[in-house]
């Protein structure tokens, strides 16, 4: 057993670890432990969720049954909509997605995974933390503010967001553009940490080629966002001066370019699908291997693909372009970058397939959301053959068809890579087993209702229904689709309830579930071979590596996985 | 899936709807393949007492090969969909035919306004009519559009014509359409712009030759008007 073999040296080095009392102040709330940070990021996320969920239940009843009282709402008006498209965006892509994907699982497992007793800069983390405190602070502050919260939209298109003339909106859109400055910094601070933890404080024998996938995929994250965020870092700075200091960066009148936002906000937005697409992938690339009791098929060619998929990423910017009057000859290249980005992606997905043939596959949940990502993600990928087709795009631009599409690539990042991974390191994380019955009727409900929700938004996007109008029912083209619009709020609502039952079993399993054993999934990677949860200092000994991360069913063993770190002395039989 | 695009009535619109219907088509085997195999291998592969799965890494080169033939399909079908796309685009974008009809539209908060040359053919002239919302043309006739804005961006969206187009404030973008069958269809703005951009909308009114003919003499005003309202009329459209 991995016990035995991390056990030995135990009592040796025990010291190392400092046991001391913490205070509550330093354990839960000023923590520089990373696994505490990572609950922190866990539970701020989560409650940034609800946030954002709250949000898109009110649009969506407003795009079902327009100009009604909306129960726990009130009225929307034109403005109120305006606003709660884009805090909706902002909130689940700035404050839900990167918080949970990067901040809660990057913290808690590049340490436990790479054998370290913590983050390279434990103070730094904190830092990190509590800086994108105060940013989700600032944001669900300008809902408060005269005027109002922002309302040009997650992507802030200006002049309407560099003048409050257009939208009425004041500090709510100073705000909003401090907010992100804030989780940007945030964010950067992460990155540098989890690099530099990640080159530099390998266990013995962790060798870069012996790195679990979850971790490329965190750094090259990472990465991505620490290239591509400089440039929409100095294009809020420009935007806050047109609003506050007159400057026209992106005003025609004083000589600015609207477009030239469009370029440095898509220069940074198309990589940062990729931040947060990226460890989802790594979760269920994880998840895979220990439930088919399998290697993951083709490890090496999984990394090739993700660093080619994350250098092209910064090639297909215009893509979001093509109809924003730019030359139209641009849009071939741009065309062409996009379609070779989906070759790695391809590679990515069938290598996850393959990692199903000839296994021996467990349903437990963590595994049953992770083959939900791969279904998921492919729907995803294919619907996005329209989007970056330029002649197919002049129709489905700014539609409901986009709408269906980022939703099935990003949201199945957060719904199914997330739950795969929150299921998956649950009993790590806090000690306890989570309830497999619940669980199961957690996925189907969400599998159900997910698709219900967004592929008939699809179909009203080919109708030609444009994102962002605040009813439907002021064109006559929509009419008919008026029917299915209902239907995706009905269905919206039911994925909503859906998670109370998700809800409930984080609450049942924190009090009641199981205690949870050291390795419950008998998997192979390190963060298995610490007491769960893991103590200060996470390891009892520093682990020594002998292997990659899936050696699964190994001829080399009797048992049917090979940890990392258990040294085989001779070969049995 | 096809029957959900609004019906077509322009001449290029053809060309998009093959596009989408070419997409829809290879992107509907992959799913069917590659969900396929997912189910497949759920079945096949589901835990059985006392077998013990495969050890196969995929590392080599030959067993790699399994998911990057694959992948170079899946290039070669995107070639595909590009090279066929390029063409529509083309059609679309860049081989634009000499125009029968010129029009203006400029976009503000929230509405278009629409200014036709007037007899005359020249924008910028006394004769020049505006109307607002309202864009009359004939069927069959090529008509080139002037987009500008005044304010923010707004997208001048014709869904059953097939065409969009992002208009930008301090540029003027150039987009055009023949329209194939006489009616009235809408023309909405498809790109947030405020607080009104819900129900910014226009009409597209396509008139048969002869009745295009009648508007044009009950709307446009005639030479002799124009030469007395010339000096009158001090605002001009450029």
């Amino acid at each position: 057993m991995t016990d035995s073999a991390t056990g030995v040296a135990a009592s040796a080095h025990a010291t190392q670890v400092h046991h001391g009392e913490i205070s509550f102040w330093r354990t839960y709330i000023f923590s520089t432990d990373h696994k505490m940070i990572a609950k922190q990021y866990l539970f701020l996320g989560l409650f940034m969720a609800l946030v954002g969920g709250f949000l898109a239940y009110v649009m969506r009843w407003q795009l079902a049954f327009p100009d009604t009282a909306v129960p726990g709402f009130g009225f929307v008006g034109p403005e109120t909509y305006n606003v709660l498209v884009t805090m909706h965006g902002t909130t689940m892509v700035f404050f839900v997605a990167m918080p949970i994907l990067l901040g809660a699982f990057g913290n808690f497992l590049i340490p436990l995974m790479i054998g370290a007793r913590d983050m390279a800069f434990p103070r730094l983390n904190m830092l990190s933390f509590w800086t994108l405190a105060v940013g989700s602070l600032i944001l669900l502050s300008s809902f408060f503010v005269p005027g109002g919260a922002a309302s040009a939209g997650w992507t802030g298109y200006p002049p309407l967001s560099a003048r409050p003339i257009y939208t009425g909106v004041t500090w709510g859109l100073n705000l909003w553009l401090l907010a992100h400055a804030i989780e940007f910094a945030s964010f950067l601070m992460g990155g540098v940490n989890f690099l530099t933890t990640a080159i530099t404080m390998r266990a013995p024998g962790m060798t870069f080629f012996r790195l679990p996938l979850v971790i490329w995929q965190q750094l090259t994250a990472a990465i991505l966002f620490l290239l591509s965020v400089g440039p929409l870092i100095a294009a809020t700075v420009m935007l806050l001066m047109d609003r506050i200091a007159g400057t026209s960066f992106f005003v025609p009148s004083g000589g600015g370019d609207p477009l030239l936002w469009q370029h440095l906000f898509w220069f940074f937005g198309h990589p940062e699908v990729y931040v947060v697409l990226l460890p989802a992938v790594g979760f269920v690339a994880e998840v895979l291997p220990v439930f088919s009791r399998k290697p993951l098929f083709g490890y090496r060619w999984i990394i090739y693909s993700t660093i080619t998929a994350g250098i092209l990423s910064f090639m297909v910017w215009a893509h979001h372009m093509f109809l924003s009057g730019l030359d139209p000859r641009l849009a071939m290249p741009f065309s062409l970058t996009t379609i070779l980005i989906s070759v790695p992606f391809a590679i990515l997905v069938f290598a996850m397939i393959a990692t199903l043939w000839g296994g021996s596959i467990q349903f437990a949940t963590p595994m049953l959301y992770a083959l939900g990502f791969v279904a998921m993600f492919i729907v995803g990928g294919l619907t996005g053959i329209f989007n970056g087709s330029a002649p197919a795009n002049i129709q489905v631009h700014a539609t409901y068809f986009v709408v269906g599409h980022f939703h099935y690539t990003l949201l199945s990042g957060i719904f199914f890579g997330g739950f795969a991974g929150i299921y998956f390191w649950f009993p790590k994380m806090f000690g306890r087993m989570m309830n497999e019955r619940l669980g199961k009727i957690h996925f189907w409900l969400t599998l159900i209702f997910f698709n219900a929700t967004f592929f008939p938004m699809h179909l009203v996007g080919l109708g030609g229904m444009m994102r962002r109008i605040a009813n439907p029912l002021q064109y006559e083209f929509l009419q008919s689709l008026q029917p299915i619009n209902v239907f995706i709020t009905i269905s919206a609502i039911g994925l909503a309830l859906s998670q109370l039952v998700f809800l409930l079993n984080v609450g049942w399993s924190l009090v009641a579930g199981r205690k949870a054993e050291r390795n419950p999934w008998q998997a192979t990677t390190l963060e298995w071979a610490t007491p769960s949860p893991p103590p200060h200092g996470n390891f009892d000994a520093l682990p020594v590596v002998y292997r990659g991360p899936y050696e699964y069913s190994s001829p080399e063993a009797s048992e049917d996985w090979l940890p990392q770190d258990r040294l085989l002395v001779a070969r049995s039989g | 899936m096809l029957r959900w695009l609004p019906e077509n009535v322009s001449t290029y619109g053809g060309d998009i709807d093959s596009i989408i219907g070419f997409i829809y088509y290879v992107t509907l085997a992959w799913f069917v393949v590659t969900i396929g195999a997912l189910a497949l291998f759920l079945i096949l592969y589901r835990r059985r007492e006392g077998r013990r799965a495969a050890y196969i890494t995929g590392e080599k080169l030959s067993e790699a090969a399994w998911i990057l033939i694959p992948a170079l399909i899946v290039l070669l079908l995107d070639l595909w969909i590009d090279f066929r796309g390029a063409d529509a685009w083309a059609k679309v974008k860049l081989r634009v035919p000499p125009a029968d009809l010129r029009v203006q539209v400029t976009a503000k908060q929230f509405n278009w306004e629409i200014v036709y040359p007037g007899p005359d053919g020249q924008f910028g002239t006394p004769d020049d009519l505006q109307i607002d919302n309202e864009l009359h043309v004939s069927v069959n006739k090529v008509v080139r559009i002037a987009l500008r804005s005044k304010d923010v961006i707004h997208s001048f969206f014709l869904p059953n014509l097939r065409l969009k187009q992002d208009i930008i404030p301090g540029r003027e973008i150039h987009a055009w359409f023949q329209a194939t069958k006489p009616g009235v269809y809408e023309m909405p703005c498809s790109e947030l712009c405020g607080f009104g951009h819900s129900g910014m909308l226009g009409h597209l009114t396509v008139h048969s030759a002869e009745e295009y003919q009648q508007w044009v003499r009950e709307h446009w005003p005639s030479e002799e008007k124009t030469s007395t309202q010339s000096l009158a009329k001090g605002d001009n459209h450029r």
